[in-house]
């Protein structure tokens, strides 16, 4: 019976063998792909299992972290003012995932990235736990504050306002917003939260600064002087423009028509933009052509994503279009869109004597020890006007200001340009406009802010709308904040 | 063989040393190896050494101990890896339901109950058992006597669960009953007693079957009457356990009976007839039972969304092996408590695949290998047919069954739902297997034991060389 013994013997043999075989390509050849799996939940584990580093603005946190006892997801995201925020930092819940600076930096919140890999095997070897590193902003507190605050009263609406110089964003807040706190842990109370703000019609969950396009109105008017400069069009602001009243659109039999009865015929470019002249803009589009506005619209950005690093939507300018349509498309309207990033970028390029900056959020990676990792700088994006006409440009929007549709943002002690748009929208322009105000303060140290503000669907009735009265002591309450943070 | 002094009728074993020391020795490994493992997962959860570890050590020390003296004592000459390597695996698994019990996921399950202590509790009987069994089989053979008896024990244990209001239906399987409190699964200790069954009857009849055989298709079958008392013991086991759908130990069951009647008539075609049929069967259950389809679509698809929902059991015992990695995450920092109920019984070495990564489970298979071909030896060197039958028999079962859960967990074949001998939680396997090795014991005791010097021979003196 030894043989048949023998065989068994190497029977059971090749059994265990099979099984070694089997443990070696499960634990080393499909470890990692096994170890990644999108249904392991040890990531997810491993990505709570410590407090997560901050997000700080002014050298202050304005995350946090709590311990969640009783769940294997250790720690769970804080915020303080979620709902202020929100549009900066985005969103990490444990249930339902990370959006913005909290996915987009994930790695040195987590304490994950690889760049952090040396510092992470010497706390290994040391015995220390792992932790999250940090993301310091380049916002201002007291200028959020302002926005937020202005647009809360306000219903919908969005602000951008960057430093001219830098690029650096300084208040980006969106309303209706969210407290990213009400979803951060992983109950299906917090899920269901997450669904009813998903599903709610006011979108409280979309980032307006960034991600919603808005017909810019009246605001695109200094991008069509801009372009009427630079192209040579008109030298001088006060320089006689060729504008009849009424103006027919070119191939048209339709009239452009201004808000109102104004002193338009052949107004200077200064004027126009002063009581904000829609047959002058739309004449100097409509000759310009539109290859040049599609130029010097390129050249603000128009019809880009910016990554700031959280990605904003590409405002549009439209490509193919006819006389008319550039006409309608040079004072913000037609196919003409933009994001109030976008509208603040105009804004900054002209109060920076016509370079515009990258705008950029992120100053700095940090890891726990306050070591730094990455550290942004400023970088020209591109040169959409010479400075001569920048400064042509400036002493126009000033004039806005100090005298015409922007007097509401005037700051006691501080220059400040603008200009305002009212921007129609809805079928036969149905709906109510969107208000809209593009402005920057100037100090004898040059520009510290430049900012755009717009309100969507205020609840104030129809002929109460404009940019002059709803967004402009927005934008003026903004800039007044990032100026008394800099005394 | 060689020297005609010697009267060897047997190979090798005859003046064999006893080796217990050696055994006493590899003994305080395995008690002190889990002893650190025990350390060592308390260090990891709570940042000290655990409180209870001064009485784990005594306890196991202990039941090492006591089979060690009782070893020495009433089976001097038994394979000296048996019992140590059986009580490394059986500390082992005591530290991973201990660590399992400090799990607050699986602590917050509705049935949740610190299964560490009453597992110790079964090692305990089971080394009781196993003590039992060599104080009371002073020879195997004497196990012969019993095989009609066996015959009737193991369908009775097969057909218990059935009983109504003593069998239990736990998680779609029919194979526990409870007495009072406890709860046993009568197929794990039905396993030896078929062994004994099918050693018995083989033992006889093993000529009648190799040899009184017609042709038929290139296959020697034998005649009915031969066979047909094993074939319907076998069939019926299966049957019953079909009906409580306990695949596994069908399998067990089978697989056993293959090898037990090859190694008994020396005949390839047994096994070829053996697959032949377990491939008829196979097919044969799989198309009509929803539950044995289930497993199969839960093995070729662990991560679809029709398993997951049904159960993500594979899933997570394939992610738990793949999160340990080469390595593992050490003891107590892993996260196979994910696995959900199973984690400490039949799915327990996904806890030692995360935790001690494939380094560590290939150490425990080797163990588990170890002891099967300690055991097959054993068979080798018994010198009784009996004995060679019910050693391979007890060790292919134990083989089998290693291969069919670690196999089942890893996900190399479809999941069974039997549990990990020594290592994994449940009274009846811990206590059976102990069983089972004290019976291995016995068989090598016998095998290795010098057979007692021949009485002088008085004609030695006289035989005469004569040259020529």
């Amino acid at each position: 019976m030894n043989k048949p013994l023998r065989r068994i013997a190497i029977f059971c043999g090749l059994l265990v063998l099979a099984l070694l075989a089997r443990d070696n390509w499960l634990q080393y050849v499909q470890a990692d792909s096994l170890a990644k799996h999108e249904k392991n939940r040890r990531v997810t584990i491993e990505r709570y299992a410590q407090p997560r580093g901050d997000i700080i603005v002014d050298g202050k946190p304005i995350t946090g972290s709590k311990s969640t006892p009783g769940s294997d997801l250790k720690y769970k995201r804080t915020w303080k003012d979620g709902p202020m925020w929100a549009p900066v930092t985005g969103y990490s819940s444990q249930r339902i995932g990370a959006t913005q600076l909290e996915s987009i930096d994930d790695g040195i919140l987590t304490g994950n990235d690889d760049r952090l890999f040396f510092r992470r095997t010497l706390d290994m070897l040391t015995g220390e736990k792992k932790e999250g590193g940090n993301v310091v902003t380049t916002l201002n507190g007291a200028a959020q504050k302002a926005a937020y605050d202005g647009l809360k009263g306000r219903g919908k609406g969005a602000v951008a306002a960057i430093d001219p110089s830098t690029g650096a964003i300084l208040a980006l807040a969106s309303t209706p917003s969210y407290d990213p706190g009400d979803f951060a842990g992983n109950t299906n109370d917090e899920a269901q939260k997450f669904l009813d703000l998903d599903k709610s019609k006011d979108k409280p969950l979309v980032n307006r600064a960034l991600r919603e396009t808005y017909p810019p109105g009246s605001t695109f008017k200094v991008v069509t002087a801009a372009a009427a400069l630079e192209h040579g069009l008109y030298d001088g602001i006060d320089e006689k423009t060729d504008s009849p009243l009424p103006w027919t659109m070119p191939n048209t039999t339709q009239p452009l028509k201004n808000e109102g009865d104004l002193p338009c015929k052949n107004a200077s470019m200064r004027e126009a933009l002063r009581v904000s002249c829609n047959t002058v803009f739309g004449k100097i589009g409509s000759d310009l052509g539109k290859d040049k506005m599609l130029e010097t619209a390129k050249k603000f950005g128009f019809n880009e994503q910016q990554f700031v690093p959280v990605r904003s939507n590409a405002s549009n300018f439209p490509e193919e279009m006819d006389r008319p349509q550039t006409a309608l498309s040079s004072i913000g309207q037609f196919e003409t869109a933009a994001t109030p990033l976008q509208m603040a970028m105009v804004a900054s390029a002209i109060a920076n004597d016509g370079t515009l900056m990258e705008p950029y959020m992120v100053s700095e990676l940090q890891a726990r020890n306050l070591d730094v990792v990455e550290k942004h700088s400023p970088k020209e994006m591109s040169e959409p006007l010479s400075k001569e006409n920048a400064q042509k440009l400036q002493e126009m929007m000033e004039t806005v200001v100090k005298s015409g549709t922007g007097t509401m943002a005037q700051i006691p002690g501080v220059t400040v340009g603008g200009k305002t748009g009212t921007a129609q929208h809805g079928v036969a322009n149905s709906k109510n406009p969107y208000a809209w105000f593009i402005s920057y303060a100037k100090t004898d140290s040059g520009s510290p802010v430049a900012v755009a503000v717009v309100v969507e669907d205020s609840d104030a009735s129809r002929q109460d709308i404009s940019g002059g009265g709803l967004a402009a002591p927005i934008a003026k309450n903004v800039m007044k904040a990032v100026i008394d943070s800099k005394k | 063989m060689s020297s005609s002094t010697t009267h060897t009728s047997t190979i090798g074993a005859i003046g064999a040393p006893s080796r217990r020391n050696t055994e006493l020795a590899l003994l305080a490994f395995a008690v002190v190896i889990p002893l650190f493992a025990y350390m060592n997962v308390g260090l990891a959860l709570d940042g000290k050494v655990p409180t209870g570890m001064l009485g784990y050590g005594l306890g196991l020390g202990l039941l090492a101990g006591v089979g060690h003296i009782v070893v020495r004592k009433f089976a001097a000459y038994a394979d000296p890896l048996l019992l140590p390597l059986a009580t490394l695996l059986n500390g082992l698994g005591l530290v991973i339901i201990w660590r399992l019990d400090q799990s607050e996921k699986l602590q917050q399950r509705d049935n949740f109950i610190q299964a560490a202590p009453n597992q110790l509790k079964y090692s305990a009987i089971g080394v009781a058992l196993f003590v039992g069994v060599l104080l009371l089989l002073k020879d195997h053979r004497v196990l012969q006597r019993y095989t009609y008896i066996s015959m009737v024990g193991a369908l009775v244990l097969l057909l218990l669960p059935l009983v109504p209001g003593l069998g239990m239906n736990v998680f779609g399987a029919k194979i526990w009953i409870r007495i009072g409190s406890f709860s046993i699964q009568p197929g794990e200790f039905a396993k030896i007693v078929i062994a004994i069954f099918f050693a018995g009857y083989l033992m006889v009849k093993r000529d009648a079957l190799a040899l009184a055989s017609r042709r038929f298709m290139g296959l020697y079958l034998p005649r009915g009457r031969d066979l047909g008392p094993i074939v319907m013991v076998w069939a019926m086991s299966i049957l019953i356990l079909v009906f409580e759908t306990d695949l596994g130990t069908s399998l067990l069951f089978f697989g056993m009976f293959v090898v037990m009647l090859y190694v008994a008539t020396e005949r390839t075609s047994w096994i070829v007839f053996g697959l032949l049929m377990s491939a008829v069967g196979a097919v044969g259950v799989a198309s009509f039972e929803p539950h044995v389809q289930q497993r199969v679509d839960a093995w070729l698809n662990p991560f679809s969304d029709s398993t997951l929902a049904q159960t993500d059991q594979i899933a997570q015992s394939l992610m738990a092996f793949g999160s340990g990695g080469v390595l593992g995450t050490g003891l107590g920092q892993g996260n196979s408590d994910l696995i959900g109920f199973a984690a400490n019984s039949d799915f327990i070495l996904a806890t030692f695949g995360e935790e001690m990564g494939l380094a560590g489970v290939m150490a425990i298979l080797l163990i588990y290998g170890l002891i099967v071909e300690r055991g097959v030896r054993t068979a080798l060197a018994a010198r009784d047919p009996f004995g060679k039958l019910l050693a391979i028999g007890l060790s292919g079962a134990f083989a089998i069954q290693v291969f069919v859960v670690s196999g089942g967990v890893m996900g190399l074949i479809p999941l069974t739902g039997m549990t990990m001998p020594f290592l994994a939680y449940g009274g009846s396997s811990v206590i059976a297997n102990w069983a089972l090795v004290g019976i291995l014991i016995r068989i090598s005791d016998t095998a290795r034991r010098p057979a007692p010097s021949p009485a002088p021979n008085p004609d030695a003196e006289m035989t005469q060389v004569v040259r020529p």
